[in-house]
């Protein structure tokens, strides 16, 4: 157990030290700035504007712009967490970074617990905060807040630990390569079915929002993404409750407490999966 | 007394391919022990499956007793990969520092101090390995694998990367491992190395052990050479003719100027081993 903080030192300082985490931090910055300039112009504009009846134009614009922050601090959140693990095991392995950690008396799946650790030590710490700069961007310009605060944040983190989790279990059976591509795709199919879920909602298309539900929970970081939607405007009701649970790039639909239990259940589920191939794997 | 490595009846498959079809074979404490082969042969196979990297078919390998891969057995071995990369941000103390939390050894900086002097890399204690020329970086490797004193050593082409003054450096450091009780499986292509070092050979081809031995066992005698007046002749024999032989030639009248018992080297021995085989 002693070996997992020296590991996980180790996944951390390459992760700081990698071009990616340069490169994202300035793609943040860039986001941010915008983000504040879209809330500069909506929050002016809105005042001009004649809301239909029934809308709260401010919580309406509130609620949409940080949705549409969600989605792009997960999606950022996604790109650091898969490009910190995508050859955390196969492409260190060809690359000889990992045999000499192997060797010691280490097992396998503490290394994989340990460099797990490593990626979210800089993954979610990122989200939660880049979460934060742009509730604080809305609320300041706009003088709206979410319902709730903390919650959403969380949930982001989770979404985002869970797609490091299963970067590390591809980087098992994968090429770095391969795995980043993999990663994507099942990441954008989890986005593809809240947009289908959305759909299905504004349609009243029971069966469309079934298979959406479906696969938000087979990709449980979409789910935790629309809990953490439907978190923001918890207390929002009427047309404007309504129509904010179509919400920005997905609907908020799924959640509560047993999309939070599955998605531990989910985490482990990997985990094992990822223990037993590493174990197995010839070096 | 429990061998340092104990290998019985080994095999390895890669789906069709036998990669080690029943190897035996022991390292002593003290011992150090060259592995011969042409590629392919299954020596990278045997050293991977000792340190737990690659998991035998069938067969069983022990490292002081406990079984290969295990945390036990991993605490007793120090390992250098053929195909091996340091990250290059760390510098060599950091590196051997990182090494150390992992083996639980605690030498602390004076361990350290100690490996990099052994290599001869004291100077380049604080340059990072991404500023280290290759052969620094595998003397770096041999220190890394010499990290709490393990009581075996595996070491797969260690010199493959360095200058003929690099090779002598790691050659004295194996020489001063084994004065100190370190039992050393060597796998490397350098045969000169191999004949320099080892106490004993062992020979693999496709998988198996075709020839094993001390060095001086496996040359076999090629004959005596003598000068005298009349010229170079080769007589047949050994070391234990050569007192009867010059007699003769001097009971003959013969003047004899010089005498060399010749022998085959490890080299003639291998290549007769492996048939010139090369991969």
């Amino acid at each position: 157990m002693r070996a997992i903080p020296t590991i996980a030192g180790y996944a951390l300082r390459e992760a700081l030290r990698r071009k990616v985490f340069v490169v994202v931090l300035l793609l943040t910055a860039g986001f941010l700035v915008l983000y504040w300039l879209a809330n500069h112009y909506v929050f002016q504009d809105i005042r001009n504007v004649g809301a239909p009846a029934g809308i709260e134009p401010r919580p309406f614009a509130g609620a949409f712009m940080i949705g549409l922050a969600m989605f792009s601090t997960l999606f950022l959140g996604v790109v650091l967490a898969v490009f910190l693990t995508l050859g955390a095991v196969r492409g260190d392995a060809e690359r000889g970074l990992l045999q000499p950690l192997l060797v010691r008396p280490v097992s396998r799946p503490m290394l994989l617990l340990a460099r797990w650790l490593g990626a979210i030590g800089v993954c979610t710490p990122y989200v939660i905060g880049v979460y934060a700069a742009a509730m604080v961007i809305t609320g300041l310009t706009g003088h709206w807040w979410p319902d709730h605060i903390v919650v959403p944040a969380l949930e982001l983190a989770f979404g985002v630990a869970i797609v490091a989790a299963l970067s590390l279990l591809g980087s098992v059976f994968l090429t770095a390569t391969a795995n980043g591509i993999a990663i994507f795709m099942v990441f954008g199919a989890g986005l593809v079915s809240g947009l289908l879920g959305s759909i299905g909602h504004a349609l009243n298309s029971a069966r469309l929002e079934h298979w959406a539900t479906i696969v938000a929970w087979l990709a449980p970081f979409e789910a935790l993404y629309q809990d953490g939607l439907r978190e923001i405007t918890a207390n929002t009701t009427g047309l404007t409750g309504y129509l904010l649970q179509l919400g920005p790039f997905g609907g908020a639909n799924t959640g509560g407490t047993g999309v939070r239990l599955w998605a531990c259940a989910y985490l482990a589920i990997v985990a094992v999966v990822a223990a037993l191939g590493f174990s197995r794997r010839d070096l | 007394m429990t061998p340092a490595l104990s290998v019985h009846a080994l095999e390895k498959r890669y789906g069709q391919t036998t990669a080690l079809a029943g190897v035996d074979l022991e390292v002593s404490e003290g011992e150090l022990v060259g592995l011969l082969g042409p590629n392919g042969a299954g020596k990278s196979t045997l050293v991977k499956i000792a340190c737990g990297l690659v998991r035998p078919s069938d067969g069983r390998a022990e490292i002081c007793g406990a079984k290969a891969g295990s945390l036990e057995a991993r605490r007793r071995i120090g390992y250098l990969a053929e195909l091996f990369r340091f990250p290059g941000w760390y510098s060599a103390d950091e590196l051997l520092s990182l090494h150390q939390q992992l083996a639980g050894s605690q030498g602390g900086a004076e361990e350290r101090a100690e490996l990099l002097e052994l290599v001869e890399l004291t100077e380049a204690r604080d340059r990072r390995v991404e500023e280290m020329s290759k052969g620094m970086q595998q003397r770096l490797g041999v220190a890394q694998a010499l990290v709490g004193a393990p009581p075996l050593l595996l070491l797969d082409e260690p010199t493959s990367a360095l200058d003929p003054v690099g090779r002598r450096t790691v050659r004295q450091l194996l020489e001063e491992l084994r004065s100190r009780g370190t039992s050393v499986l060597l796998n490397s292509h350098l045969l000169s190395e191999i004949e320099l070092v080892c106490d004993r050979v062992v020979i693999l081809l496709r998988g198996e052990v075709v020839s094993e031995g001390s060095p001086a066992e496996l040359s076999k005698p090629r004959g005596v050479e003598i000068e005298t007046d009349e010229g170079i002749r080769l007589y047949g024999g050994g070391r234990e003719d050569v007192p009867r032989l010059v007699a003769e030639l001097v009971g003959a009248g013969r003047k004899v100027y010089g005498v060399q018992v010749l022998t085959s080297t490890l080299e003639d021995t291998y290549l007769e081993a492996v048939g010139g085989e090369t991969s």
